[in-house]
């Protein structure tokens, strides 16, 4: 019988852990700013995420198909019709700074 | 008139025993006296709901009615509702007016639902317990010092304590179930395609869906009839019309094969609450069911799994909040790389951080095979598992949570420990199999989910199976102290 004692990270061996180094690598990619001081941490709670999902290593996958979705449909396609009239003025009034229509950003080029 | 089913309310309204207006006053009523104790919604919209409520009135009075005309319901703030902030529990998202209806939110207007606000939840659907919410937990109407369940804590807070007639949820892993659970109402997740996704703010795509959270099985069918069926706006939302749920309540369910998984009822599971599921069984079989072993082998993988799937898709789907179109800005952004870093290491929580960057990692250069793969041929184990095992019953019955409602603060320090308070929900959701949760009784005093699996599209059989119950127990009428 499979219980919870099987699945407490204490057991799921050396896993995975990630050092502060890998951390800012990580969040740099995900575009996030990660404090200094959090890095230590967030290094550990992740650490433990990465070994509790390590028992998944232990199963034999050979020859299993991957699933990425539920259901087994064919996407389908719709006419090539306008359908949506441009409402510009009502999705910038939510925008934090627009200008001209246009979304304004840090100067990107010097 | 706040202990009326949605049943009853359609028929008093119908009657002209009250109008919606007057129904609506008093729910708004209501929420304004207990929501303090509560925290269940985010947003109030009263002026709306009035305006909306005085439409119903017209339309009923004109003899006009739609199925839920004048009907007070709440939505979680994971819909999007034009001109109604939609905050996702998100500081991201504080100051985000939603420009348009989620179709789930323009199918209840054009039944005549009542929106009365939008219920508090988990930021970004990204949590069991309502605690990472921007707008602070959600205290289970039960006992005020435990969480109500999450991601959809606010949706079934605010069911138990009669604070709407019923309201939607959305459910990535159990957000729906297990909140349900722990509140002591019904809840339903949907077969994945069921319900359209569109205008629900995405978390994980191949695994959010979204269904309805009330008392009873017979007012969740009602619901579940104005959120199912086709949309050209979501792709992935099926194109086979809904069947009559209504008609499927009157099912009889003598001679109803119900699989008991063994892996399900072993260690982990709290006493009280298996008692509670042992003597939901025997009425199940008293009704005419027979009841039968059967297993789910990689249930234990399910967990590991969902935590690599789910966190890839969400990294991915978050990748949108970047502080440029709408959403939180930083103050005094340096650059753009900073505008993007600060933006969204403010705006959102810590919890949806870890799983940004747990997704980020799995999905990184090199680690992709190991884990998202990895977990994507796990999940193909998994829906394995069900296919053999609805070649033998019909429908699964096991617990819906390993316990009954947990302390605040209790499990909010240790994400793994969190998260696997979803130990029973989420293969179903890795599969896109539908699932429900039933209120069977009290353990220590707070009450016990029943979760009932179906066979794809098969809700119909999920919710005679929960009607029958209902009608021969009286569980999902049990509510809170403190709530009048």
């Amino acid at each position: 019988m499979i219980g919870f004692a099987s699945l407490k990270t204490e057991d799921a061996g050396e896993g995975m852990s990630l050092e502060r180094q890998e951390v800012e690598k990580i969040a740099h990619l995900a575009r996030l700013a990660v404090p200094e001081e959090d890095r230590e941490t967030l290094a550990r709670e992740l650490s433990g995420i990465l070994d509790f999902v390590e028992q998944m290593s232990a199963v034999d996958t050979g020859g299993v198909e991957p699933m990425a979705h539920p259901l087994r449909m064919a996407q389908r396609l719709r006419p090539d019709r306008v359908t949506e009239e441009s409402r510009r003025e009502l999705f910038q009034s939510i925008a934090p700074e627009t200008e001209a229509g246009l979304y304004l950003v840090p100067k990107v080029i010097e | 008139m706040h202990n009326q089913s949605i049943t009853q309310l359609i028929a008093g309204l119908r009657n002209g025993d009250y109008s919606s207006v007057e129904l609506t006053r008093y729910f708004l009523d209501r929420i304004e006296r207990l929501d303090p104790g509560l925290n269940s919604y985010i947003t109030v919209d009263a002026e709306g709901a009035l305006a909306q409520a005085g439409i119903a009135d017209q339309m009923l009075r004109q003899g006009n009615g739609s199925p839920l005309s004048g009907v007070p319901i709440a939505h979680k703030d994971i819909f999007c509702t034009q001109g109604v902030r939609t905050s996702c529990g998100s500081r991201m998202l504080d100051n985000f007016i939603a420009p348009y209806d989620a179709t789930v939110v323009s199918r209840f207007k054009e039944a005549g639902a009542v929106m009365l606000g939008k219920t508090n939840m988990d930021e970004f659907a990204m949590g069991s317990s309502n605690e990472t919410s921007f707008y602070g937990p959600v205290h289970n109407p039960w006992d005020r010092a435990r969480v109500p369940g999450g991601s959809s804590g606010g949706s079934a807070a605010a069911v138990a304590a009669r604070l709407c007639a019923g309201a939607t949820g959305t459910d990535t892993g159990g957000s729906i179930r297990q909140p349900a659970a722990l509140c002591g109402i019904t809840g339903l997740k949907p077969t994945y395609g069921r319900v359209s996704r569109y205008g629900m703010i995405a978390f994980a795509s191949s695994l959010d869906q979204a269904g309805p959270m009330a008392r009873s099985a017979e007012e969740v069918a009602l619901m579940l009839q104005v959120m199912a069926g086709a949309d050209p706006r979501d792709s992935t939302c099926a194109e086979e019309s809904p069947p009559d749920y209504a008609a499927s309540l009157g099912q009889d369910i003598a001679g109803l094969r119900i699989g008991l998984p063994k892996e399900f009822f072993g260690e982990g599971l709290d006493s009280g609450v298996a008692a509670s599921l042992e003597a939901a069984m025997a009425q199940f079989r008293a009704l005419g069911a027979e009841v039968v072993e059967i297993s789910l082998p990689n249930n234990h993988l399910s967990v590991p799994a969902y935590y690599v799937v789910a966190p890839a898709e969400c990294s991915s789907n978050l990748a949108r909040f970047d502080g440029v179109r709408f959403g939180h800005r930083c103050h005094a952004p340096q650059n753009l790389e900073d505008l993007y870093k600060r933006s969204r290491a403010e705006g959102f929580g810590k919890e949806v951080k870890r799983r940004i960057l747990i997704g980020t990692y799995a999905l990184s250069a090199g680690y992709y095979d190991a884990y998202y793969l990895k977990a994507q041929r796990i999940r193909q184990l998994i829906a394995a598992d069900f296919r053999r095992a609805f070649e033998q019953v019909d429908i699964i019955a096991s617990p819906a949570t390993p316990g009954t409602a947990f302390a605040i603060g209790e499990k909010i320090d240790d994400p793994v420990t969190m998260y696997l308070s979803d130990i029973y929900t989420i293969a179903v959701n890795l599969a896109g199999l539908p699932g429900m949760s039933i209120p069977v009784g009290l353990a220590n005093s707070l009450p016990v989910g029943l979760q009932l699996i179906g066979n794809y599209f098969d809700e119909g059989r999920l919710l005679s199976a929960a009607h029958r119950f209902q009608q021969a127990t009286d569980w999902h009428l049990a509510a809170p102290a403190d709530i009048d």
